[in-house]
């Protein structure tokens, strides 16, 4: 399944379609933000296409993740780094892959820590379109549906690949 | 006196923060890392992250203290846990409730931490013994034995200040004796590898067998400065001398007090450090303690975001790590 996607192309793609969302809207200046460690490498590439000009922020979300008190302190966790007031600002949120809706949740409780900002949108390369919480991103690389017990992880940051555990394939 | 036994859970992760000592290398960059992501929440426009929401943590404070009290206060409101400031020196135990009735008291209100300061060595380590096996003991300073905590925010400084450890000649200055911050210092240096670590005291103020541990001793203060990186200078702790260990204030201040003279002796790029409260005009000139090199308000800040990397650690264990499964 890995070998049919081409995750240049679907960042491309994601390029054009945030580019267009932000112009029906009238976005003049969105702020881009990657969720760590995937998300941030997607933002990354995005943040390249799009010549944005303000610099890209990188949100650890360790801090704000719901199973702290079954799973303990992430081990990797490292500083979130946005380098710009976010308060009334357009935000494109990016993460690799959109499943239960945990982490966007916990990333945009994150966010609102550091200020109010006036939207955000969501950029995901892929969706599992299976959700925990009423969460949706507005941006999709590509729709994949698994089953139970089959998870799809973003490995990087050179190359970006996706790796496929517990298909038959 | 206090092993990895007590201070790990089975999974060696950080249970009860009671001594730098016996604690590896990696642990302890571990609580320096973690460290500098919550520095980063301090720098925000909402200093908290939810962390330890639901949880509730006891300040127990047998001994007086402010900055150490407050910054573990801080560390806590900043994980959003809820803190009871217990100063038990003015209440229970002085109408007579035992020191375990207090701990199991505090344990039926449901307490998930507690963060202790004695005057008795070894306290931290005993209640930690006692305590029910979801509580996490956070000594704050005990006796003259250790004050891991304080350790761990020098070592932080520290490390933002100068990178590498392993290159770095350290000194510690003044009433070794009496500081349990040297003792915690000493064995966080060591296992973090610095070049050398010295200690530069009187006579009498230096511990018995302190060589054991590592350090080179010096009693003449400018001998001692050569060639160093750090200078942590100690609290001449007067509350604690008995018996004649020095001849005066001011004699103590002529032979190891730190005037600006005397730091030129240490490296150009050598960071001043203290603990706090500092005696101007004891142990340290006032021109140095509000100078350039002086670090000593860095020192409070990242005691902030140190005690919540510790208080995250020993509280974020996964429910196979405190044992309550099955």
């Amino acid at each position: 399944m890995s070998n049919e996607i081409n995750i240049n192309v679907l960042v491309g793609e994601m390029a054009e379609a945030i580019q267009v969302h932000c112009t029906d809207r009238g976005y003049d200046k969105p702020l881009m933000i990657g969720i760590k460690r995937g998300g941030a490498w997607v933002a990354k590439e995005l943040h390249q296409s799009l010549k944005l000009s303000d610099p890209l922020g990188e949100l650890n979300i360790a801090f704000y993740r719901d199973d702290f008190s079954t799973l303990g302190l992430h081990p990797e966790v490292s500083p979130s780094n946005l380098p710009y007031d976010v308060s009334d600002q357009h935000i494109i949120l990016v993460d690799d892959v959109l499943y239960t809706g945990r982490t966007i949740r916990a990333a945009m409780n994150e966010i609102f820590d550091y200020g109010r900002p006036a939207s955000i949108t969501l950029a995901v390369l892929i969706d599992r379109c299976e959700r925990d919480l009423p969460i949706q991103a507005d941006i999709i690389g590509k729709t994949i549906t698994l089953n139970e017990g089959e998870h799809v992880k973003l490995l990087g940051p050179e190359p970006l690949t996706l790796s496929f555990t517990g298909t038959e394939k | 006196m206090t092993g990895n036994s007590i201070q790990l859970d089975k999974n060696g992760n950080l249970k009860h923060f009671l001594s730098t000592e016996g604690l590896s290398q990696s642990l302890l960059q571990k609580i320096l890392d973690h460290a500098e992501s919550f520095a980063s929440v301090g720098e925000r426009h909402v200093k908290k992250v939810p962390l330890l929401r639901g949880k509730t943590i006891a300040n127990l404070f047998f001994e007086p203290s402010t900055r150490t009290r407050t910054t573990f206060e801080l560390a806590a409101k900043r994980l959003s846990a809820d803190i009871l400031n217990l100063n038990i020196s003015t209440s229970a135990t002085s109408k007579g409730e035992t020191l375990s009735d207090t701990l199991h008291t505090l344990e039926a209100m449901h307490c998930d931490m507690f963060v202790v300061r004695h005057a008795n060595s070894g306290a931290a380590h005993y209640i930690a013994t006692q305590v029910a096996p979801h509580i996490s003991v956070i000594n704050a300073g005990d006796g003259r034995h250790a004050h891991p905590t304080q350790a761990m925010l020098d070592m932080f400084t520290i490390r933002r200040h100068k990178k590498d450890f392993t290159k770095l000649k350290v000194a510690i200055v003044g009433d070794i004796l009496h500081s349990r911050v040297a003792r915690s210092e000493i064995h966080a240096l060591n296992t973090l590898g610095v070049l050398e670590t010295r200690i530069i005291a009187p006579h009498t103020l230096i511990p018995k067998g302190v060589e054991e541990l590592g350090v080179h001793v010096y009693h003449d203060m400018d001998a001692g400065l050569e060639g160093v990186d750090i200078v942590m200078m100690l609290r001449l702790q007067k509350e604690r001398m008995r018996g004649a260990l020095l001849p005066s204030e001011q004699e103590f201040f002529q032979r190891y007090g730190l005037t600006s003279e005397r730091l030129a002796i240490a490296k150009p790029d050598a960071i001043v450090m203290h603990p706090g409260p500092i005696n101007r005009g004891v142990e340290i000139d006032s021109s140095v303690a509000d100078s350039e090199r002086s670090v000593i308000l860095q020192q409070v800040s990242h005691g902030i975001a140190v005690r919540m990397a510790i208080m995250a650690m020993t509280m974020g264990r996964s429910a196979d790590d405190i044992g309550e499964t099955e």
